[in-house]
């Protein structure tokens, strides 16, 4: 009896399956409240909540006062709303001898963030390009090392950089952490780039070639033009991906100039003073603000990236 | 051109100039970094460097210092844990939630940007949440006291015993939406006709998974684990964000090991050791999956 009833509500899958292209449409499943449907929605929400859970705590934490902290539990709603902590953790919060909150990280983050993404997707759709339509001897050679590369973990090649950075002078500045943005951004933009660009028509290319274009001139007037999904999706992967960066921050940076990241953690990981949970989460919440707002707002784009950039490498 | 064609070949060199000069960043980083970087760092991890790398070989002592320092041993110990339980619940999670996602489900979208969306957030902010909610004395553990079960105790953060194991609920929860998403991308790849012809069979659901699509799906599975484990060996920001190592130094892996002796303590030959351990460690990984993924297809 089980077997014959899973084996219907799963037929009624299998319409709705075929009809996904063009979104929902014929049968519609007979019963909604089926002990399957129960089962398989009660399993999905419960996940939701444990995944949901963490962002709540951190919005009611970062709403409440301190001393509602104190005696209540981190579950329940704040009693009394409060903004303090935000504006605390925006203006104020020390880290060493500063004490001008986030706003310092926030601003030397946007600093590294923009001149990283637009450099490093530009390199790496040249190179991409150079990849999918100008091979050259040794090409695909370069291109092997630069994927495997991908894999080396960043401490095996993190001091070499260094040395590289020092002695071109830029060790410590804003240009070095685009440099080193982009240097580690480069495997995985270039294989979505070039995947990209080899699947476009080969037949525009070449007509173009015909009409006498040249290298430059195909890139910006017939590849651009034709590949703006890419490049926001390459641009979201390196937005979420640069402003999340810890590592590089810590290394290639000085205190004054740290990413929000690194002076987060140095907000709240502080060893002096008292505790101020509420700021902590205030501050954490703002940290995460950004890469929350673009995954919410690219929303389907995201999913995109991460999965071209992962299936395929 | 045109007419001295046969006379005059043009130069190899020159062909798709225009090209070669824009790969240069892409040759430099390929060459210079990933590849001269990485032989660099193992060469200068047979030197006695301390403040500053110098080439004065010292043989294999930096890594028989390695692997006598019980930082380094803790550290390696705990990868492991962290790593083998890592893969195997983000994988089963992963693909669990992604089976039930692929049931032809309403609000889709809702839940998956639900599963997703930690993946987005940074290792630091994910490390200090799970740090807030595990919390002894407010967090789980205060509140289920406060319920009157006074005895009750999961402070993991605090307890060098079982301390990777609350690195590692924060870390699932942030790496398996990815999981679940290549999963699904992967069950979406499952021709329509298996399933088909597995009905008429009257195979049940959970056989047909278990036997047939998962067998299918074993290059994304192969994938996936890359990518998973790949990122284990890296893991760094989550520990630093969570317990700086603590309690003691019961939570350090080797990526902050590495850090710490290249940056704090200025013993460079340490640094350089531990790294290349780690390399190893990947080589380890990547190897058989390249020759897997990638030998089969050249042989073809």
């Amino acid at each position: 009896m089980a077997n014959i009833s899973t084996l219907n509500t799963t037929g009624a899958g299998f319409d709705a399956v075929a009809a996904d292209v063009s979104g929902p449409r014929g049968r519609r499943p007979k019963r909604v409240l089926s002990r399957r449907n129960i089962i398989l929605y009660g399993v999905l929400s419960i996940a939701a909540l444990y995944y949901l859970l963490p962002l709540y705590v951190m919005v009611v934490t970062s709403l409440k006062g301190m001393p509602e902290i104190r005696m209540g539990n981190i579950f329940s709603p704040p009693m009394e709303i409060t903004f303090e902590p935000w504006v605390k953790a925006w203006a104020e919060a020390c880290t060493g001898l500063n004490c001008d909150g986030l706003s310092r990280g926030f601003w030397n983050s946007v600093q590294i963030l923009v001149p990283s993404v637009v450099v490093s997707i530009f390199v790496a759709s040249v190179s991409g390009y150079s990849l999918a339509n100008w091979r050259f001897k040794g090409s695909e050679l370069f291109f092997s090392i630069l994927i495997i590369g991908a894999f080396i973990p960043y401490q095996v090649m993190i001091y070499p950089v260094v040395i590289a950075l020092r002695e071109l002078g830029v060790y410590g500045t804003l240009t070095g952490l685009v440099i080193v943005h982009t240097i580690f951004g480069m495997p995985i933009l270039t294989l979505l780039f070039r995947n990209y660009f080899a699947s476009l028509p080969v037949e525009l290319f070449k007509a173009a070639r015909i009409d006498g274009a040249g290298f430059w001139q195909i890139y910006l007037r017939i590849m651009l033009p034709m590949s703006l999904p890419i490049f926001v999706v390459a641009m979201i992967l390196q937005v979420t991906g640069i402003w999340n960066d810890f590592l590089f921050g810590v290394v290639f940076t000085r205190p004054d100039t740290y990413p929000m990241t690194v002076q987060l953690n140095n907000i709240v990981n502080s060893v002096q003073g008292v505790k101020e949970y509420n700021v902590n989460m205030a501050a954490t919440l703002l940290t995460g603000a950004i890469p929350l707002i673009v995954y919410f707002v690219s929303g389907r784009l995201f999913v995109r990236g991460i999965a071209a950039g992962a299936v395929k490498g | 051109m045109t007419g001295h064609a046969p006379a005059k070949r043009p130069n190899q060199l020159f062909r798709n100039l225009n090209s070669k000069i824009a790969s240069i960043p892409m040759i430099l980083i390929a060459m210079g970094i990933f590849l001269g970087g990485s032989l660099w760092t193992i060469l200068y991890s047979f030197t006695n460097s301390k403040l500053l790398p110098r080439l004065s070989f010292v043989g294999l002592d930096q890594y028989e210092r390695l692997w006598s320092t019980s930082r380094w041993i803790i550290s390696i110990q705990n990868l492991a844990i962290y790593g083998i339980l890592s893969l195997i619940f983000s994988l089963v999670i992963g693909f669990l939630l992604a089976a039930l996602m692929d049931q032809k489900i309403r609000f889709e979208n809702a839940f998956r940007t639900i599963f997703l969306y930690p993946f987005a957030l940074s290792f630091i902010v994910t490390g200090l949440v799970w740090q807030w909610i595990l919390n002894p004395e407010f967090g789980i553990q205060g509140i289920v006291r406060s319920l009157g079960f006074e005895n009750f105790t999961f402070d993991p953060l605090y307890n060098p015993d079982i301390v990777i194991y609350g690195i590692l609920i924060a870390g699932l929860w942030q790496g398996t939406g990815l999981v679940m998403c290549l999963m699904l991308a992967g069950l979406r790849g499952i021709d329509e006709d298996i399933w088909k012809a597995a009905r008429v069979d009257g195979i049940p659901m959970w056989r047909t998974y278990l036997f047939i699509v998962i067998p299918m799906m074993r290059p994304v599975f192969i994938t996936t684990l890359v990518i998973i484990a790949s990122g284990i060996v890296k893991v760094y920001d989550l520990v630093v964000a969570q317990t700086s190592g603590g309690p003691g130094n019961a939570s350090e892996v080797p990526a902050k090991y590495v850090y710490d002796y290249m940056f704090q303590a200025q013993n460079l030959g340490q640094g350089f050791a531990a790294s290349t351990m780690m390399l190893l460690t990947v080589a380890i990984i990547i190897i058989p999956w390249a020759y897997l993924e990638f030998g089969g297809k050249k042989r073809g």
